[in-house]
């Protein structure tokens, strides 16, 4: 049985690449019996949202200062 | 010998290129998205001065492309296209100077071993606790504020592992190769950041008032 010290590692592991079918199994039994872990996981997605809403906010931002009116002309003129 | 410096008269090296008749048209629409442009690119770069440098390129890549740009309901996306390109070109650039240091080394595992007993499992004042709805915390601006703290706390080549991953959306084998790590390095240093990150936001936001107002 993996420890949680291991299934933290796994957890961050299966949001990168897959893992092996004994890997998923005793991790989902692992978080089945574990609340720390479980909560962890639940944890690390949201993690991956924040970094997501970031991203989506910045370029949401930008739309709508495109939308806005009276931007001056471009005056930077490409470095020489 | 053969010709040393010689420009081919073709060539994309030259300086001051003709821009396409469509970049008029574009560019100040452009203009229009720079101050987000570069809140995104400082926020991958960490560093004013290479944040401009992206954001120039980009501005200038979109302007000589314009010809081969059709729809310009997507002009959002493609100029951000453009500049996580850019960016991702820089990151790649300062992997090969010397100062670099190797992102594996910034975190020592033992870092976190005060998380878990002898066994391997969680202390129990470590053990993640309930964050109830975090989403929640999406609409309040002071959450981004400790988040953002957080993210300055990772080490600064961990810190861009992780972005590279998930503001950049790489897959790990072009963040590897990106950096000449190998894969289980990338992991490591992935598990590492997502360790140290869930930790800050753990003490610094959902345990505190923040978290329980939010």
């Amino acid at each position: 049985m993996m420890n949680c010290k291991q299934a933290t590692r796994l957890m961050s592991e299966e949001m990168d690449r897959d893992l092996s079918a004994g890997d998923r199994l005793g991790l989902r039994l692992h978080t089945l019996l574990c609340s720390g872990c479980a909560r962890y996981r639940e944890q690390m997605t949201f993690l991956r949202q924040a970094c997501r809403q970031q991203v989506a906010a910045a370029e949401t931002v930008a739309g709508d200062e495109a939308a806005a009116p009276a931007s001056p002309p471009p005056s930077d003129p490409p470095p020489a | 010998m053969g010709p040393s410096s010689q420009i081919d008269p073709t060539g994309s090296a030259t300086a001051g290129r003709e821009l396409p008749p469509q970049a008029a048209d574009i560019a100040a629409e452009l203009a229009g998205f720079r101050r987000e442009m570069l809140r995104f690119a400082t926020l991958h770069l960490r560093d004013q001065a290479s944040a401009e440098d992206a954001v120039q390129e980009a501005m200038l890549a979109a302007l000589q492309g314009a010809d081969r740009f059709g729809e310009r309901a997507r002009l959002k996306t493609w100029i951000f296209a453009i500049l996580r390109n850019k960016i991702v070109d820089i990151i790649r650039r300062r992997v090969r100077e010397p100062a670099y240091e190797d992102p594996l080394n910034e975190i020592d595992e033992a870092d976190f071993d005060p998380l878990f007993q002898g066994n391997g499992h969680w202390q129990r004042d470590t053990r993640p606790s309930d964050w109830g709805n975090p989403e929640r915390s999406f609409e309040n601006r002071s959450f981004w504020a400790v988040f953002d703290a957080c993210m300055n706390r990772l080490p600064p080549g961990t810190a861009r592992v992780f972005m590279m991953r998930e503001m950049l959306g790489l897959e790990t084998d072009e963040i590897c190769a990106e950096l000449s790590m190998s894969s289980n390095n990338c992991w490591v240093v992935l598990h590492r950041a997502r360790m140290g990150l869930r930790l800050c936001l753990d003490q610094r936001w959902f345990a505190g008032s923040g978290g329980q107002a939010a």
